[in-house]
């Protein structure tokens, strides 16, 4: 299942971070972060619940880059 | 500029103005450390905070504590100035670039504002506004002059003059009138319209595009995949580098030559090394060199589905196209009239009447040609021979209208056309009176298309059809296209491309431009796939990468210029960026270069190349 959120972030390279610590996520399949649109797709894996896993990538990508809201 | 912009803003001028002039005041030694500790803080709180928070989270090599050690470094030297400067610089440079960033933004919504924000409904004899997703399929909707039609639908009531432009970038309007079909997105220019939907708003042409252009830039580019891989390297090479070139040399100096460490001066070195080593200049230009390229196609009415597409087409060498309704417009139209015993005019009227009963769609082309309403009381006696023609009374004479087959059957002499095409004879009682030449029309830019196409690089144009022979000769003469094959079913056009694919070397793309109808087959398989004339059709949306949202031919040239100019933008931001950089850390390692040097190889850089991104914008007149 894939699904897109709006995020926040200033730089462009905080928003590559982001998508790193995304991916490496339990539970996400694959994440791509578009800095442009300010947009983060995620792939969830098989049989994920969104809500549970979305406020571990947010923790994850709070921890790379402090200044980075995610929307959902 | 936005609330954060504005502070970030009043803390560089705060912070530039104390410098200087405390720079001015005639103080020293620790005096001096105090007062330049005040701009120092103004600028750098919040990147200092940051820096502490990432040596928390583990995360040591990010740019804040990068440029925290610098500055912090430089004053512990005793270059209180320098370090000021820099994290003042650095911060006009992130100033710089989020607003530059998000005035692209907003640049780029603003081509694509095309989204509907209500649509009309009628009701208790007044108009209702209502989000367009509550409208169910079969609703009339009422449009006024100046709104934007929100849903597909056919007009019901009423007629006026369409602007496409935010569709389709055509300037020229369109005529719609009752009964027409019309695509959400285009504004309603003149009259009052009434339009009966025929899909719901999440399926509307409107709701398609937008979602198309808002998950464009998913598929990154390998420059991109580049960039990124890059900085993940670049950054922590730059500061073990720095770190070495802090503890080596002095050690080297005072263990094997015997002189003295000069600690000072390599850890100055070592500094502007960190000041260079942050990669913003190159992750920031070039995904939004891409962004800027595929809006400013999607300007022009092509929709690019992903910036790897825009990096595969400007390698385009090989294109490769459909005939029918890609070169040309795929409906038949009268294109001559010859040998005509009487005025072309009376000819035609005769034929019009002769066919009024058929569907067929010669018939329909030559009722067309005629174009006048069709009185069917003169007409008598309507005798179709199938695979022949049609006989019949107009006004009592006899009228014979048919392919040389009927000719011969009746047993009258006829010329023979040495045009390509489906030729009508007519034999109006009983003599023969000259023919119809009726053919499928190339589209008004096709030839200057496949100029322009040559002119932009292309190696090789090859077209495919599923015509007959000559009348695909006559069409790849006439428009100068190197290679035809005619005759093929669509099964075949899939192993033709792939006969091109495996000839071409490597580095050297083919595209396929299809009108998308059956060609999903041959659009997926070709590197590049272009759909045109996709305004409504979902199948090509679907299928293609890029979409051509007229089907004017010449925009595939237009889009592989885009393209190249894109990528070329790209590279050279790839060249200039990593080139200067490599070039101050040459120079910092051997001492020539100071930290002012530095300040420019990261800041002035980043500012010269998101310049030069913003530049992919402007594809107009390409």
């Amino acid at each position: 299942m894939k699904k897109t959120y709006k995020i926040d972030v200033d730089c462009a390279n905080c928003a590559n971070k982001m998508e790193e610590a995304a991916k490496h996520t339990a539970g996400v399949k694959n994440a791509t972060v578009n800095f442009m649109t300010l947009k983060m797709i995620v792939e969830f894996e098989e049989g994920q619940d969104p809500k549970s896993v979305m406020p571990e990538v947010l923790k994850n990508c709070k921890k790379v880059e402090d200044d980075c809201e995610i929307f959902f | 500029m936005n609330k954060k912009q504005k502070k970030v803003l009043i803390r560089i001028i705060a912070a530039a103005a104390l410098m200087i002039l405390f720079s001015l005041l005639p103080v020293e030694g620790y005096v001096r450390f105090a007062f330049f500790m005040i701009p120092y803080l103004i600028i750098s709180y919040d990147i200092l905070r940051k820096a502490g928070k990432g040596i928390l989270n583990r995360q040591v090599f990010d740019e804040n504590f990068l440029m925290a050690v610098a500055t912090i470094g430089a004053i512990a030297l005793g270059d209180y100035k320098e370090g000021v400067a820099v994290m003042l610089f650095y911060q006009i440079g992130e100033l710089f670039q989020s607003y530059a960033v998000g005035r692209s933004r907003r640049n780029i919504s603003e081509l694509m504002d095309i989204r509907p924000d209500y649509a009309n409904i009628e009701q208790d004899g007044g108009l209702t506004q209502v989000d367009p997703d509550e409208v169910e399929i079969g609703s009339i909707i009422v449009v006024q002059p100046g709104e934007k039609i929100p849903i597909d639908g056919i007009i019901a009531e009423g007629s006026s003059t369409l602007n496409t432009s935010a569709l389709t970038g055509e300037s020229l309007p369109r005529d719609a009138a009752c009964g027409d079909e019309v695509i959400s997105g285009c504004i309603n220019m003149t009259g009052l319209l009434k339009i009966r939907t025929t899909k719901e708003f999440g399926e509307s042409t409107v709701s398609k595009i937008l979602d198309l252009v808002e998950n464009s830039s998913s598929k990154k580019s390998k420059s991109e995949n580049f960039i990124s891989k890059f900085a993940r390297y670049y950054t922590p090479a730059v500061c073990y580098g720095a770190l070495a070139l802090a503890v080596l040399p002095p050690l080297v100096r005072i263990l094997f030559l015997g002189m003295s460490p000069q600690w000072g001066d390599w850890i100055y070195r070592a500094l502007t090394f960190l000041v260079i080593s942050c990669p913003c200049a190159l992750v920031i230009s070039i995904p939004l060199s891409f962004f800027a390229g595929i809006g400013g196609a999607s300007n022009q009415g092509i929709l690019v589905k992903g910036s790897n597409y825009l990096e595969t087409l400007s390698q385009t060498k090989y294109v490769v196209f459909d005939k029918t309704g890609t070169m040309t417009k795929g409906v038949f139209e009268v294109s001559g009239i010859h040998h005509s015993q009487m005025e072309d005019a009376k000819l035609l009227e005769y034929a019009a009447y002769a066919e009024c009963s058929s569907s067929h769609p010669i018939s329909k082309s030559l009722q067309k040609a005629y174009g006048k309403p069709i009185d069917r009381s003169r007409v008598t006696d309507i005798e179709e021979i199938s695979g022949n023609g049609v006989m019949a009374k107009v006004d009592g004479i006899l009228v014979a209208a048919g392919n040389a087959k009927l000719m011969k059957k009746l047993g009258i002499s006829y010329q023979d056309c040495h045009q390509v095409g489906t030729v009508v004879h007519m034999a109006i009682d009983g003599k023969y009176a000259g023919h119809i030449l009726i053919s499928d029309i190339l589209k008004p830019h096709a030839k200057e298309a496949i100029r322009e196409l040559k002119k932009a690089g292309v190696t090789k144009t090859v077209m495919l059809t599923g015509d007959a022979k000559n009348v695909a000769e006559q069409v790849a003469s006439e428009l100068e296209i190197g290679e035809v094959y005619s005759e093929l079913l669509p099964a075949d056009k899939v192993s033709k491309v792939e006969e091109l694919l495996e000839k071409k070397n490597g580095k050297e793309k083919l595209a396929f431009v299809g009108d998308g109808i059956n060609d999903a087959p041959v659009l997926s398989r070709a590197d590049i796939g272009i759909a045109m004339g996709a305004l409504g059709s979902d199948a090509a949306i679907e299928a293609a990468d890029i979409v051509l949202m007229d089907d004017d031919p010449l925009k595939i040239a237009k889009a592989i210029k885009i393209s190249r100019k894109c990528l070329r933008i790209v590279y050279e931001n790839i060249y200039f960026a990593i080139g200067i950089k490599v070039l101050c850390l040459i120079l910092g390692a051997l001492g020539i270069a100071n930290m002012w040097a530095a300040i420019f190889a990261d800041v002035g850089v980043m500012v010269i190349a998101v310049l030069n991104a913003i530049r992919t914008l402007f594809v107009k007149n390409l």
